[in-house]
């Protein structure tokens, strides 16, 4: 049967055909969709994990107790899991399990757009790079045979491009794989340091069986074209070098590690020039160095960004097919939503001109114009622990005027310890929960705080209240922030407390079905273009909501995009905004 | 076999990735080698939506390469202008929707809509305009707008009629597929 399948959903059926048993993920762009995928195939026990760490754990836990075990994370999530996995490579596993890295290069939705395939060098395991679906459709059952065969983790690594565009998979049936027996062995699985010594040493070993089967394995194999030009790439940078080069002769790498140092050596013979083509990293590149080849590849290929063919085209044939110029067209960047429950503490933290350590989500949109209310965002959590040093640099002042604001899955995700921190060292910092009930920026995944599992199934709810209390922390507010005078109180209140709070911002977000429905029984709210005073205030407008518009100097709200909540009410000194019904 | 790159352009919540699926699931249908790319994760949040729809008898790159691309469907009129320059030159085809969503920055006052948007995609382009929200709500459902859309695109492919209504049939929901296989013909008869 042949299906047109995203990378990410070809990935899901490929451990579904493999018969994975259980598969855990932390949702993550571009990688979300493989766990989502996963969860309706009903063989496969799915969940989501709070954090990537605690996903590769439990999965390296499964595949010690016998499973097929499959974990997934966008890159940055595997440096949350980059202590497992080092270590994984030492224990191996039991059951076939194969990681999941689903890169961003060109930063779609990302903070950085590290190379993972350097993570498979580093922890000395595996690595597969899938270039289409159908690929990533077959490495990943192929994945799991190496991963038993050879008792090692096997990193498959996916780019936007191939996780996120779309191809025809040729699909097969699930042919299941029973839980193997497990028999306890601690000097495989204990790492003290007698036992890790030892298992080092069956690393290094295992690594050289691994080069064997990369020089023999189908997926690494050369393409026979004229003998000008040879290219190597692996991944989608293949695809793009095709495009280029249809004539070329091709070392196509689906195992770029280990290195198939042997099979180089017979495409090396073969062709007259060696391009290398890769995205980010000179990672294939850096490799057929040491063999000492020379070969071009980064000093033409850019290293930042995105590939496309153009640009390979460019950096290679000196070619640029493109004719019509470019025109200029408008910026349409990406904002909150209208009616968004953030706009409201947003408001009024710009407002006071509160320093705001910001952390990954939705929120971080409020780095933007008109809010512009961000001053910092690093990585998950980061907005708690950094608080807490920012604070410590400039002093118990600060405090009063500085705060962390974290989504509630972020929370869940890597703040609590960093509010442990807080309270702990005695600290003054001003926590605000950002809680919208749902995991919103990856598209609605739910998360321990929502108290339901993956498959919409209820379970024990986060309680983030009891949980500050329970860290020590005695000040806490919960509030609705489309109020924004309680939430004006609340922030007034915890920035002046002599010692660490919480503030839970609690409004669910309004793209979740159940509170769309709900606004929309709400009247759109219009603006009297005579109370308006427009340009002499403008206080609408700082809301960041999209659906307050400008029109001849004075405010204009859209009702296509008006959702009916009422932000926008309080946030006029003219009382110029009221509800439609009331004009 | 012939080869196509199509790409369709809009703001987030327009419909494009449907769109896209749609015309990559009906080459599929009707024997093409397809892939398809647009990137997720922003698109609800009124930033600008491209997704790059590729079929022929084989496909490497789900990317289409600037000067390649032989028809743009643009469900917003600044969009169709974003991706003009992939278009090969003097032979592509943009099929427009006769509408303009105005951005924040404008509103803003940072930004300046574009002006003679159809002037200057004629220079280089065969244009089709389509009042597509219009013709929608003549047949009595102004959600089929991008049915008709994809009506008009249609013509300029070699895909045979009965396949796209039976991808599109397969994809709508029940109560509105008679809607949308009239919209898709009436987007078909508009030249």
């Amino acid at each position: 049967m042949r299906l047109l399948l995203s990378g990410n959903e070809a990935i899901a059926r490929g451990a579904w055909e493999a018969s994975c048993h259980v598969a855990s993920a932390y949702p993550g762009t571009p990688s979300t969709e493989i766990l989502e995928n996963i969860a309706f195939y009903k063989e496969i026990k799915a969940e989501w994990a709070p954090n990537e760490k605690v996903a590769f754990e439990a999965m390296l836990g499964a595949s010690i107790g016998g499973a097929r075990a499959l974990v997934a994370m966008k890159h940055v999530g595997l440096n949350v899991a980059a202590d497992p996995l080092m270590t994984s490579a030492y224990t191996g596993v039991n059951g076939g399990f194969v990681i999941i890295s689903a890169d961003d290069p060109g930063m779609h939705s990302s903070q950085n757009e590290q190379d993972n395939r350097i993570f498979a060098r580093f922890a000395k395991i595996p690595l597969l790079e899938p270039s289409d679906s159908q690929e990533a459709h077959d490495f990943v059952k192929l994945a799991f045979e190496i991963s038993e065969k050879y008792d090692t983790p096997v990193i498959v690594r996916t780019t936007t491009r191939i996780s996120h565009a779309k191809g025809i998979v040729e699909v097969d049936d699930r042919k299941e794989v029973p839980i193997r027996e497990y028999r306890k062995n601690p000097e495989k699985y204990t790492m003290i340091p007698a036992y890790a010594r030892r298992r080092h040493e069956i690393l290094e070993n295992r690594l050289e069986t691994l080069k064997n089967l990369s020089n023999s394995i189908e997926i690494n194999r050369i393409e026979e074209g004229d003998n000008e030009i040879g290219i190597v790439a692996s991944g989608i940078a293949y695809q793009y070098a095709r495009e280029v080069f249809p004539e070329a002769t091709f070392l196509k790498l689906g195992m770029p590690f280990p290195f198939p140092d042997d099979l180089f050596r017979k495409f090396s013979s073969m062709v007259k020039k060696i391009y290398v083509v890769e995205e980010l990293e000179p990672f294939i590149e850096e490799q057929i160095r040491i063999l000492g080849f020379e070969v071009t590849g980064k000093e033409k290929i850019p290293n930042t960004g995105e590939l496309n063919p153009q640009i390979v085209r460019k950096a290679l044939k000196n070619e640029d097919l493109q004719g019509i110029p470019v025109q200029k067209s408008v910026k349409r960047p990406p904002a909150m939503c209208p009616g968004c429950p953030h706009l409201g503490i947003f408001f009024e933290l710009k407002k006071k001109r509160i320093n705001v350590m910001g952390d990954i989500g939705c929120y971080t949109l409020a780095v933007l114009p008109p809010i512009e209310s961000i001053d910092t965002t690093v990585d998950m959590g980061f907005s708690v622990s950094s608080v807490h040093g920012f604070n410590m640099a400039r002093g118990e002042s600060s405090a009063k005027k500085s705060v962390a604001v974290i989504g509630d899955s972020t929370f869940v995700h890597s703040g609590i310890t960093g509010l442990i921190d807080i309270v702990y060292n005695r600290g003054f910092s001003t926590v605000i929960i950002l809680d919208n009930h749902t995991t919103a920026m990856t598209g609605h995944q739910p998360h321990p705080a929502t108290g339901r599992t993956i498959r919409g199934e209820p379970t024990k709810k986060l309680d983030f209240v009891e949980l500050a209390r329970a860290i020590g922390v005695e000040d806490i507010h919960v509030v609705d922030p489309h109020d924004l005078k309680a939430t004006r109180k609340a922030l007034k209140e915890a920035l002046n407390y002599p010692g660490p709070s919480v503030i839970i911002t609690d409004r669910p977000c309004v793209l979740l079905p159940d509170e769309w429905k709900k606004l929309q029984k709400n009247p759109k709210k219009v603006v009297d273009q005579e109370l308006c005073q427009g340009d002499k205030c403008g206080n609408c407008f700082r809301l960041g909501c999209p659906a307050i518009v400008w029109k001849n100097g004075k405010a204009f709200i859209d009702p296509l995009l008006c959702v009916g909540c009422d932000l926008c009410i309080q946030t006029c000194p003219f009382d110029a905004i009221h509800p439609e019904d009331e004009t | 076999m012939k080869s196509y790159n199509v790409i369709i352009a809009g703001v987030g919540g327009q419909g494009i990735i449907l769109a896209s699926e749609l015309l990559a699931l009906a080459a599929m249908e009707a024997g093409y080698d397809v892939k398809k790319s647009e990137v997720h994760g922003m698109s609800q949040r009124g930033g600008d939506v491209v997704s790059h729809v590729r079929f022929s008898e084989k496909v490497y790159s789900p990317l289409i390469e600037q000067g390649t691309c032989d028809l743009i469907l643009a469900f917003e009129k600044a969009e169709a202008l974003r991706y003009l320059h992939y278009l090969k030159p003097g032979e592509g085809v943009v099929v427009m929707n006769d509408l303009e969503i105005i951005p924040l920055p404008v509103t803003a006052g940072e930004d300046t809509y574009p002006e003679n948007v159809e002037e200057t995609i004629r220079n280089y382009a065969n244009l089709v305009v389509v009042d597509a929200i219009k013709r929608a709500k003549e047949l009595g459902n102004p959600r089929v707008a991008n049915t008709i859309m994809l009506g008009v695109a249609s013509r300029f492919f070699d895909i045979p009629e009965d396949v796209w209504i039976r991808v599109i049939s397969n994809r709508v929901p029940r109560k509105t597929i008679e809607v949308n296989r009239k919209a898709f013909q009436l987007g078909r008869s508009i030249s």
